[in-house]
């Protein structure tokens, strides 16, 4: 079972969440602070972070940005509704999903497996590597490159890469991306799609001119290519 | 506004100002040119009267009296003539002289003024007209004479007619002045009747505007208070009024603001040891099976009601974000058909309870979390209160600024109590009084409302004439945010 860093300042909601994933079988961690999240990051290695983003001392969004100058860790925030602006900023940051609380421990598992999941990939595993332009894309490996350059992608990053770039040109809305790549419901935040989106284009895209590989279909939703 | 309206109140004003100056200079018009015309008439009247009066005194008259010696006396009298030259006749019995040889008897010498005078010895007088209008004056005087104390007439009577044509023109005159006075007289009234008005009026159209712009939600509205005239002391007044209404508005507004903080307040202290608790219920729910069945039913119900509580919580937030304005709307475009057969998937719905009628290829810019919150209320409440099947009708059509979006809920139920429906969007209503609690929030429907609301539409609730209630949301095919 996964090895789950939580970093929330409240204590019922510390305990709580972590007695709820310890019973399920998850090896957690907790931290009061994000200094205390972030020393946890070197020791204990997790395989995923549930951050909360309101926290004393540097917030939720600063250890997010923290965590990504070094890790490609899922990062899943823990917030409340309505705290709409930090859910933003907090997906520009890099986390890959959110959770509203209050949440029952099966909703917060349900989201940690799912951006565990690994793809399961449309057309049948393919081995060998993908080149679409200057991108190679392994889809067995779960890397990418763009000349020759390794780029370090989060999971829900290259989840959705991959899910894009294996039926180039198909136009996906952003529900069907919501449920494909997330496992999320049909009617959750399209917000996801488009931060990660656009973390996605800031890293493979040429900044200088409009995107190339994932392109934005009007009134419909997001594509790969054509190239 | 002012167009429509018959008269104006300056038109008013100044009317009313010049009826008060006309009816004035007219009474004084009038009544100098009485007494005036009775003055002149009076005293040329007296003067003709007693001087005809002494000059027949002075003459002896001898009777019998022959014709010759009648016109002498009328002759003689003829040059006397006061205040204006007249024409005396004389009559006696049959006998007819005058200062005119041509004309022994006057035209304008009448039988009443005749009688008057031979029945009672003195001397009378009338204001007559001749045939072309010209006004004389005709006196009669009786010559008497004295015996033994008594007055007896001699018969002889002497009749003077004075024309009163310098008379005439003078009242004439008169009349004109007044006339040609009075007109110039109202028009230079005008003048101060206008400036009156504006004076007046000035007031009356600021206090207007002030009372207008009061009306539309500018409390700090006052009013320049200028002299001390009633209309200051209503501009005062209105300023206090002004004053009074932003103060208890200031105040209702801030209860108002403090209410819905606290509510939003007490949510939000809520929800943190709520997340705690409903992350550990499970916990207590799978335990539960290994303890005794008072414990365990114990453990039950606080994780029953712990899951209730963390959803009216929830609510509470949403209903709070509303009042605060912070709703947001994320938007994003759907397939209409999609989104909706996806509400009724995710709750099970997708059965035979629900029978839909979802136009293909319909695309919709909406909050699709809203959407999904207001669809699922809508059908879980026609399912819980109403009865299936429910049917859900998805259309479109055009409207005023754009297309809009119709979704029809109907269930078979037995519809919505006329005295439920017009509260069937309140907070917390209980169609039911002695059903305290329902399944939801009690919140739902409003929440469903101003979720319709915050995408530009409009959610109305009724019953169907074939029996069961309806719910039909009308909102914009592309909402803004």
């Amino acid at each position: 079972m996964p090895r789950v860093l939580l970093i929330e300042d409240d204590p019922s909601i510390r305990e709580g969440v972590g007695l709820g994933l310890r019973r399920r079988g998850h090896d957690v961690q907790a931290a009061e602070t994000g200094e205390e999240g972030l020393a946890l990051m070197a020791t204990f290695h997790p395989e995923l972070v549930l951050l909360d983003l309101m926290l004393p001392g540097i917030n939720g969004v600063q250890v997010c940005h923290r965590i990504r100058q070094t890790s490609e860790v899922p990062i899943i925030m823990l917030t409340a509704r309505g705290d709409d602006f930090d859910i933003v900023i907090g997906l520009e940051a890099g986390a890959d999903d959110y959770i509203v609380k209050p949440a029952r421990t099966e909703v917060i598992e349900a989201r940690i497996k799912a951006v565990l999941r690994r793809l399961s990939d449309p057309v049948g595993t393919r081995p060998g590597i993908e080149t679409h332009g200057e991108l190679a894309i392994d889809r067995a490996g779960l890397t990418v490159a763009k000349n020759g350059e390794r780029v370090a992608l989060a999971p829900s990053e290259i989840k959705l890469l991959l899910h894009l770039s294996a039926s180039p040109e198909q136009v996906f809305s952003r529900q069907q991306l919501l449920e494909y790549v997330w496992d999320h419901s049909y009617h959750a935040d399209a917000r996801l799609v488009d931060a990660c989106v656009r973390r996605l284009r800031h890293k493979i895209e040429d900044p200088a001119r409009s995107p190339r590989y994932i392109q934005t279909v009007r009134g419909f939703g997001y594509r790969f290519g054509p190239l | 506004m002012r167009r429509i309206a018959p008269l104006g109140l300056r038109t008013r004003l100044i009317a009313a100002f010049l009826l008060v100056a006309a009816i004035s200079a007219g009474t004084t018009a009038a009544l100098t040119y009485q007494q005036a015309r009775n003055a002149i008439l009076k005293q040329t009247q007296d003067t003709a009267v007693s001087t005809l009066r002494d000059q027949v005194e002075q003459q002896e008259v001898r009777l019998p009296l022959e014709q010759q010696e009648l016109q002498r006396i009328v002759i003689e009298l003829g040059k006397r003539g006061k205040p204006h030259p007249w024409i005396i006749f004389g009559e006696y019995g049959g006998t007819r002289v005058s200062t005119n040889p041509g004309t022994p008897t006057s035209t304008v010498i009448t039988d009443s003024l005749r009688d008057r005078v031979r029945n009672n010895q003195y001397a009378a007088f009338q204001r007559v007209e001749d045939q072309r209008g010209n006004p004389w004056l005709t006196i009669g005087v009786p010559a008497v004479f004295e015996h033994n104390g008594y007055t007896e007439a001699t018969g002889v009577v002497f009749y003077a007619s004075v024309p009163l044509s310098t008379e005439k023109q003078t009242v004439e005159a008169m009349v004109e002045a007044a006339q040609q006075g009075a007109v110039p007289g109202l028009a230079i009234a005008v003048v101060p009747a206008l400036l009156a008005a504006r004076s007046v009026l000035r007031p009356v159209r600021d206090m207007r505007r002030a009372a207008q712009k009061l009306g539309r939600g500018r409390l700090d509205t006052r009013i320049e208070v200028r002299g001390a005239d009633e209309l200051a002391g209503l501009a005062r007044t209105f300023n206090e009024t002004a004053r009074a209404l932003e103060q208890s508005v200031r105040e209702l507004q801030e209860a108002e603001t403090r209410a819905r903080r606290f509510a939003s307040d007490v949510s939000h202290e809520l929800r943190t040891p709520l997340a705690g608790m409903l992350a550990v219920t499970e916990v207590l729910d799978e335990d539960a099976a290994r303890l005794d069945a008072d414990t365990a039913k114990a453990l039950h119900l606080v994780s029953a009601e712990t899951g209730k509580l963390a959803v009216l919580v929830e609510d509470l937030m949403e209903i709070s974000r509303f009042d605060a304005r912070a709703a947001e709307l994320n938007l994003d475009d759907v397939d209409i058909a999609e989104a909706v057969r996806k509400t009724l998937e995710r709750r099970h719905w997708d059965d035979d309870r629900v029978v839909t009628e979802l136009p293909d290829g319909v695309r919709a810019r909406l909050d699709p979390r809203r959407f999904d919150v207001v669809l699922a209320n809508l059908v879980g409440n026609a399912l819980r209160h109403g009865g299936a099947p429910v049917h859900v009708t998805v259309s479109t059509a055009s409207g005023g600024d754009g297309e809009r979006l119709l979704i029809d809920v109907a269930d078979s139920g037995p519809g919505i109590a006329p005295e439920v429906l017009p509260h069937i969007f309140d907070r917390f209503f209980k169609a039911d009084a002695a059903r305290t609690r329902s399944a939801g929030s009690g919140l739902g429907l409003a929440i469903t409302l101003e979720n319709v609301r915050l995408h530009g539409g409009t959610l109305r609730a009724g019953n169907r004439p074939e029996g069961g209630a309806f719910f039909t949301l009308d909102m914009p095919l592309e909402a803004r945010a």
